[in-house]
């Protein structure tokens, strides 16, 4: 007979104290905040599932959220695409594979407040690159602290010249997995660029994709740094993502109890949808 | 059903070559003839790729034409030619269906989905897959997936000339026994030109015609099996054919016969020209037997292989093995050993230099 050995869960100790200390218990802070008021002083009183219901109702935390989804789909939808053509026009083998590759990499190296900071002062009318050269030399009036338009079109490119380049890492790690084999047989079946794409190239990259696909969600559904140092949320409310506006809500107003029950309806949010992301890109694979 | 001719073939990997050694492909003249079944057959790493993706076109050769009966091919776009190949690991579409990879080849060139139905049901059929044609391809196991790769070369009607890369190395052993007749009954019935490249002998063997033996990028010698194993034209294809393979001595030359030492060896008929160079006995384990008297060897080795028993003996410090019926001899013990003089020939640098006797 097999007895079981129960000692290796002494093993997996250490990594519960430390998830314990760095996740579980501070996220029971939190939902212990979701559920009590406070004036200050320690002083704690029972408030239930108020500050839920007051979140989920309220329009500002709607329009937030709504933002969110629209800056999380607009990134998606651009850098998912952007991403492969990339990876598929650049070279396999070669001299320039390091090149293009280190070149890909370094955005991604930068810390996110710089890329704010960068993003600022390259777009700042007067004396920013950009800027100046939309408004003085193309004569494009555009100043993202003055229309939320250009804001917009400001944090989302920005979020394109930082990101895009994991689609493109990703994408090339599976493309390049791809043997030769595979092209010399679709050549000889007569097959179109396209139906190399469709039926050679894009299978080949799924696995990777799903992984960036994912991964780009929930970066981008949990932004903070950069839109922050780049438009504070602004101009107006234009561009108060959802972590923008509960840091408002924290920090700015110090209500703790609200802005805990919003911080646990937006983790919900995030698992949710990545769970659903992942069943819907997985499900082929179980039959 | 197309004749190949390669007319001088070369290929270099380098802008310039200019010794022999700068080609991954030295000089090829060959015809393979129309709807026979031929192997080409080489250690691994020797140009064969190179020359299958010439002749399907995925290469342009550095020098020479390649001629599908008499015409010149050598420009020709892959999907132009009449071609098919089976690579070493298979390759499907992972995410359509068999039926669909099937029809694949025939869709991208335009046929209409009544003749593609026609067609895939016909092979599905000559490949016993028809029950698996719902299926997605992804999850087939690996032999039902070469069967596939298989199919999609069959599958047009205007092929003519089918290749395959090694195509049984990803199968199981059990199975490769299977998939092989599979492959000698769909030559049968759909007489297109088979070239089957494998460093596998008996792979080769059971299944060609005639073989090409490869080495170095270079034909060695071109035979139906028999010819080959019988009378290899350069001792590369007396080792790498047969098991064991030939037994291959130095030798001097004397006043027209060969001495191993001291001991007179019998050639099987008169030495070609002048030999200069390296000039060496070889012949087959199966030719030697042990006998009252002939050359002195002491048994070093004795392996039962089922049929027979291999005796590995030696003599001068070199090694010979032969191959004798029924037990052998205790090891240490000392024989005599005697080479059937008709399969007793001389090699000048690795090449054939004795004419054939009479028997």
């Amino acid at each position: 007979m097999k007895t079981d050995n129960q000692k290796a869960w002494f093993f997996v100790l250490p990594v519960l104290l430390l998830v314990a200390f760095n996740a579980l218990i501070p996220m029971m802070t939190v939902v212990n905040y979701s559920v009590q008021e406070t004036f200050g002083d320690n002083v704690f009183f029972w408030q239930g599932l108020d500050w839920f219901q007051q979140i989920l109702r309220s329009d500002r935390f709607h329009a937030a959220l709504g933002r969110q989804f629209m800056f999380t789909f607009l990134i998606l939808i651009i850098e998912v695409p952007l991403g492969i053509a990339i990876a598929l026009s650049m070279p396999r083998k070669g001299f320039w594979v390091p090149v293009c590759l280190v070149l890909m990499a370094l955005p991604m190296l930068i810390p996110w407040n710089v890329v704010g900071a960068m993003w600022n002062i390259f777009t700042l009318p007067d004396i920013g690159l950009l800027g100046y050269f939309l408004n003085h030399v193309l004569g494009i009036n555009y100043d993202m602290t003055q229309d939320p338009f250009a804001a917009w079109v400001t944090i989302v490119t920005m979020d394109v010249w930082h990101w895009t380049s994991l689609v493109v890492l990703l994408s090339y790690a599976g493309l390049v997995s791809i043997p030769d084999a595979y092209y010399q047989a679709a050549k000889i079946d007569g097959a179109s660029n396209w139906s190399v794409f469709r039926f050679i190239q894009l299978p080949k990259m799924k696995t990777v994709l799903t992984i960036a696909i994912l991964l780009r969600f929930m970066d981008s559904f949990n932004i903070y740094t950069e839109p922050f140092v780049l438009t504070g949320g602004g101009p107006g409310n234009s561009t108060t993502l959802l972590s923008i506006d509960l840091v408002k809500i924290a920090l700015g107003q110090f209500d703790l109890g609200p802005a805990a029950a919003m911080s646990l309806i937006y983790f919900a949010i995030t698992l949710l949808v990545s769970w659903l992301f992942y069943t819907l890109m997985t499900k082929d694979d179980l039959n | 059903m197309d004749k190949i001719t390669l007319s001088k073939l070369r290929r270099s990997y380098y802008p310039n070559p200019k010794q022999p050694s700068d080609y991954a492909l030295k000089e090829i003249d060959l015809d393979w003839t129309d709807g026979g079944a031929n192997a080409l057959l080489r250690p691994s790493g020797c140009g064969k790729s190179t020359l299958l993706n010439i002749i399907s076109g995925l290469l342009v050769p550095s020098e020479g034409q390649i001629l599908f009966d008499g015409q010149d091919v050598t420009e020709l776009a892959p999907d132009k030619r009449n071609i098919a190949q089976v690579f070493q690991f298979p390759v499907i579409y992972d995410t359509m269906t068999v039926y669909d990879n099937l029809a694949f080849p025939l869709r991208n060139r335009g046929r209409d989905e009544a003749t593609v139905h026609t067609r895939v049901m016909a092979i599905a059929e000559m490949l016993e897959v028809t029950d698996l044609l719902d299926q997605k391809a992804a999850g087939l196991s690996p032999d039902n997936k070469q069967k596939i790769s298989m199919g999609r070369g069959l599958v047009r009607e205007d092929v003519n000339v089918v290749m395959f890369d090694e195509p049984l190395t990803v199968i199981d052993p059990h199975l490769k026994w299977k998939l092989r007749s599979k492959l000698k009954e769909l030559h049968q019935r759909v007489k297109a030109t088979m070239i089957y490249v494998t460093h596998d002998q008996t792979e080769a063997l059971t299944f060609a015609d005639q073989v090409v033996v490869m080495q170095l990028g270079e034909v060695v010698q071109i035979g139906t099996p028999v010819e080959l194993f019988e009378r290899p034209a350069h001792t590369f294809v007396g080792h790498f054919i047969g098991s064991p393979g030939m037994n291959v001595l130095p030798c001097t030359l004397s006043g027209g016969s060969a001495y191993f030492g001291e001991h007179r060896i019998q050639l099987e008929g008169p030495v070609k020209g002048t030999p200069e160079g390296r000039t060496e006995i070889g012949i087959r384990p199966e030719f030697v037997s042990l006998a009252e008297s002939g050359l002195p060897a002491v048994v070093a080795k004795v392996s039962d292989v089922g049929r027979h028993t291999v005796v590995e003996c030696q003599a001068d410090g070199h090694r010979f093995n032969a191959i004798t019926e029924g037990a052998g001899p205790e090891k240490g013990a000392a024989v005599f050993l005697d080479f059937k003089r008709s399969q007793t020939r001389l090699y000048v640098d690795g090449w054939i230099a004795t004419e054939a006797g009479e028997g």
